[in-house]
């Protein structure tokens, strides 16, 4: 049905791709079980292919070690129910998303030491990405995509250039990453996604109602969105502080190379190990002097 | 000074023809006044001195009566006629002191607005400007014919503008006409046998450009070997020639006359450029090759011109030109533009402007270095194969960063401390289980559910009540949230009047305060003035600001004050200025009694 050889997509048909945080140790922590958690997201993709016939809704799941696609309303046809509990589909997603939690567990070669360690958000943004495009590139009219981070987690500071990176792709094609964040502490990596891209994020104070949550916010197709009142940013200080004190300054050095901030002159760049040219001495070795040299 | 004032008895006339009124002519430094003897008669006058340009007379001992004719600015005059001729050069002396003074006087702020000369076509462009731009028109309104700026001040700010509407105008330089020179046709008067061309400047310049080796010879003959005359004549002998085909005849008196030959033969000059256009041809093709598509030297082909048929012949070929070849020769010319840029009166100068300039083209062509060595470059980058080259690696450095960790520190630390999340993120939730563990509790949830299948209900509905009052509470009350979303503007928030006059005070007093810290430091009393009437200008603004702060809805107020504080910050500062170095100005003057100057 959904495969019809010529699909009208009206202004109101999404592609919805479900990043669906599955890192063990946030779950292990978490005041919401991850069962409960799963109840009230299988009930919201169910809603939202409900909402028209022809949306689409991808899952992919973002582990500790890996990330993989658990669920494309695509190919899992079967709408029917299984055995009077539940839709075919969310038991094939369950199944898959156990597969995958066997692989992950596979990779993981040691054992954390402490505190809880982020999810590998970075590849499953680069994913949904991925199949966004080539979303975009099936036919001149193809359903519109967005991207909504179903994330617990704390952010990973390592994870922090792929995250931008893929931050500013969305910008650029204009998918907007929403954003629901069900863990303890804020993520800085999600409010930014979601302000950045024109997305929605909300961090759900009551989580026994987060299926009401996700119906109120995140269901709403972007057509519509220009219509309704959702919850509005509350402004993020986004502005930067130096690398080498971390104090918040209006103006300082930037490494030409790196893009690094510093709030006085260093001869030599900490994170990339450029060497900055003192200005306007030694002018023609300045440009010998300027290139990276890579350390190591 | 001699005296103040000169009183004569005069008749004053409105033209030279009219007969004139009698009356008294008075003048002082400041005015002409004229009063008629007869008070019924309407020729009284009361002019101001500064706006009179200038004076003529009559002179002495010529037949004309004593006249004096003092023009105005607007092109009038007034014509004044005398007694006799030391009333009138009584009075011409003193008009002269009066017009000389004036042009010192007008530089003096007691003369409060110096008089512009303004072309028209200047005037045209700035009444232009001011209709296209209703901003400026508003701003030229409320400070220049208030007074605060004079007409110069205003534009003096604002040259670029006017000089690039100006150069708009004149930027197209004439190029060469499309039309052929070799269609210039002799006129014959129709008795004799004579013929005669008609040579222009233009046709001359033109005549140098195509044919180079005319310009040569032009250069190396006239005036020395022979007149421009002869010169021409020869020129066009040679042009009829060509003209009759019979290239025999032409190869005959070729032979006869040197001078003539130098017109007959091919265009050495241009023979030797063609050579080097063609090794700037593309090397890889081959124009041999395509030699047997030519077919207009076959019987019955050929290019029709003056009624007769064009046909290649093999002899005689150094004294036949091809119409092509003319065709050819006329496209680059017209193509490459005038580079001249003479008043095209004398032909010798045309010449040598137009050499001078070639000299500085072909410089610039042979600067480009080794020929040959570029030619073998361009082959082979023509003829590359790209799979028999080696890589093509740049000379990069793979970029290395140590620990992203910092930019995450240095971006994201402020907006979790603003989220109010900063002591969640200190405190690490500690995690006592091990990989295994934890893997299995969450494998285990997942049986659950698949055991157990959704809850039912999802979420309970008092819950679900709760989740949307919160959600539309926060909703409502974010709604009015300003200046978060950075596509908002508060100005679009305000009232169109009020925002409208917001933006005009700004651009209002941008502009006051661009005249008044140019004027720092005061030199000349001039500038003393118009610092004074900006100061005045300045200052009244600020009741109106306090006016559109009362004017606007309370909920507003606030927002706007914010708005006109940034404007009230920048005037203060300038009056702050002006009155220090008023304190300044008159803790001098107690030692200088003079004051400035």
């Amino acid at each position: 049905m959904a495969s019809a050889p010529s699909k009208l997509y009206a202004d109101d048909v999404s592609v919805v791709v479900v990043l669906l945080d599955t890192n063990p140790f946030f779950w292990s922590s978490s005041s919401l079980s991850f069962s409960q958690f799963l109840s009230h997201v299988l009930a919201f993709l169910n809603a939202i292919l409900t909402l028209n016939q022809l949306n689409q809704v991808v899952v992919i799941a973002t582990g500790y070690n890996s990330c993989d696609y658990v669920f494309d309303s695509s190919s899992d046809l079967n709408r029917s129910f299984e055995n009077g509990r539940m839709p075919v589909m969310c038991s094939s997603l369950l199944q898959k998303l156990e597969e995958f939690l066997i692989k992950d567990e596979q990779l993981s070669k040691e054992e954390p030491e402490g505190k809880i360690k982020s999810s590998l958000f970075s590849g499953s943004l680069s994913m949904a990405l991925c199949y966004i495009q080539r979303v975009f590139r099936s036919g001149a009219l193809h359903p519109h995509p967005r991207i909504l981070c179903l994330q617990g987690s704390p952010d990973g500071p390592e994870q922090y250039v792929a995250i931008m990176n893929a931050i500013f792709s969305a910008q650029r094609s204009s998918v907007p990453i929403d954003s629901c964040f069900i863990g303890s502490q804020n993520s800085a990596f999600l409010q930014q996604a979601s302000y950045i891209t024109g997305g929605v994020h909300h961090k759900p104070q009551n989580l026994d109602g987060l299926f009401q949550y996700l119906m109120t916010i995140f269901a709403t197709d972007l057509h519509s969105r220009s219509f309704i009142h959702l919850p509005k940013p509350v402004g993020v200080d986004f502005r930067a502080s130096c690398f080498c004190h971390k104090n918040t300054i209006d103006m300082g050095y930037i490494c030409s190379v790196c893009l690094s901030i510093f709030c006085k002159h260093h001869k030599k760049c900490s994170t990339c190990g450029s060497v900055f040219g003192q200005a306007q001495t030694e002018a023609a070795s300045a440009s010998d002097k300027k290139r990276k040299t890579p350390e190591t | 000074m001699a005296s103040a004032h000169v009183t004569k008895r005069a008749k004053y006339k409105t033209t030279i023809k009219d007969p004139g009124t009698p009356g008294t002519l008075r003048m002082t430094f400041e005015k002409i006044l004229f009063v008629p003897h007869n008070p019924k008669s309407a020729g009284k006058l009361d002019v101001e001195f500064r706006y009179i340009k200038g004076q003529k007379h009559t002179k002495e001992g010529s037949n004309k009566p004593p006249w004096l004719n003092l023009t105005n600015n607007q092109n009038g005059s007034f014509i004044f006629e005398f007694e006799n001729y030391s009333d009138l050069q009584e009075c011409r002396d003193f008009v002269g002191k009066v017009l000389a003074k004036g042009g010192e006087v007008s530089e003096k702020p007691t003369v409060a607005y110096p008089d512009e000369q303004l072309s028209a076509t200047e005037m045209e462009l700035r009444i232009k400007l001011l209709q296209e731009d209703s901003e400026l028109q508003k701003l030229h309104k409320q400070f220049v014919l208030s007074g605060v700026l004079t007409e110069t001040e205003f534009w003096a700010t604002r040259k670029k503008l006017l000089d690039r509407e100006a150069s708009k105008k004149t930027k197209q330089r004439l190029g060469f006409k499309s039309a052929m020179i070799s269609d210039i046709k002799p006129s014959t008067d129709g008795r004799t046998n004579k013929v005669t061309f008609n040579l222009t400047p233009e046709v001359i310049l033109q005549i140098f450009a195509e044919k180079p080796a005319v310009h040569r010879a032009f250069l190396s003959y006239v005036p020395n070997k022979m007149s421009e005359r002869t010169f021409w004549t020869k020129y066009f002998r040679a042009e009829y020639l060509h003209s009759t085909k019979n290239s025999i005849a032409a190869a005959a008196e070729g032979a006869e006359d040197e001078e003539l030959a130098v017109f007959l033969k091919q265009d050495d000059i241009l023979a030797s450029e063609a050579r080097k256009k063609i090794r700037r041809v593309d090397p890889t093709l081959d124009m041999e090759a395509d030699e047997g598509d030519d077919y207009t030297h076959l019987p019955d082909h050929g290019i029709f011109r003056e009624g007769n048929k064009e046909m290649t012949e093999s002899q005689n070929e150094l004294y036949k030109r091809s119409l092509s070849q003319d065709i050819n020769r006329h496209a680059a010319v017209v193509l490459e533009g005038r580079a001249v840029d003479v008043e095209l009166e004398d032909t010798k100068a045309v010449a040598e402007a137009l050499a001078q300039s070639k000299q500085k083209s072909s410089n610039k062509g042979e600067s480009g270095g080794d020929t040959s060595r570029e030619r073998l470059d361009r082959l082979s980058r023509m003829t590359e194969i790209e799979d028999l080259q080696g890589p093509n690696t740049l000379p990069l450095a793979p970029l290395c960063i140590k620990d992203p960790r910092d930019y995450f520190d240095s971006q994201q630390a402020n907006a979790l401390r603003t989220s109010g999340d900063a002591l969640g993120g200190i405190e690490q939730i500690k995690c006592g289980l091990s990989t295994q563990e934890v893997y299995g509790s969450l494998r285990e949830s997942i049986s659950l559910i698949k055991a157990m299948g959704l809850k039912e209900p999802i979420v309970k509905p008092e819950v679900a009540h709760q989740v949307f009052d919160a959600l539309t509470n926060s909703i409502s009350n974010t709604k009015y949230h300003i200046g978060k979303n950075p596509q908002e503007s508060i100005l679009d928030r305000l009232p169109r009047k009020t925002k409208e006059e917001l933006l005009h005070h700004w651009t209002s007093i941008l502009e006051l305060l661009k005249h008044f810290w140019a004027s720092y430091p005061i030199t000349t009393a001039y500038l003393y003035a118009k610092v004074n009437r900006l100061k005045d200008a300045m200052s009244n603004i600020y009741p109106q600001l306090e006016e559109i702060k009362g004017s606007v809805p309370s909920e507003l107020r606030h927002q706007v004050s914010l708005l006109v504080r940034p404007m009230h910050q920048a005037l203060d500062a300038a009056i702050q200025h002006y009155e220090a170095s008023m304190q300044k100005r008159s803790a001098q003057s107690g030692e200088r009694p003079n004051g400035y100057v």
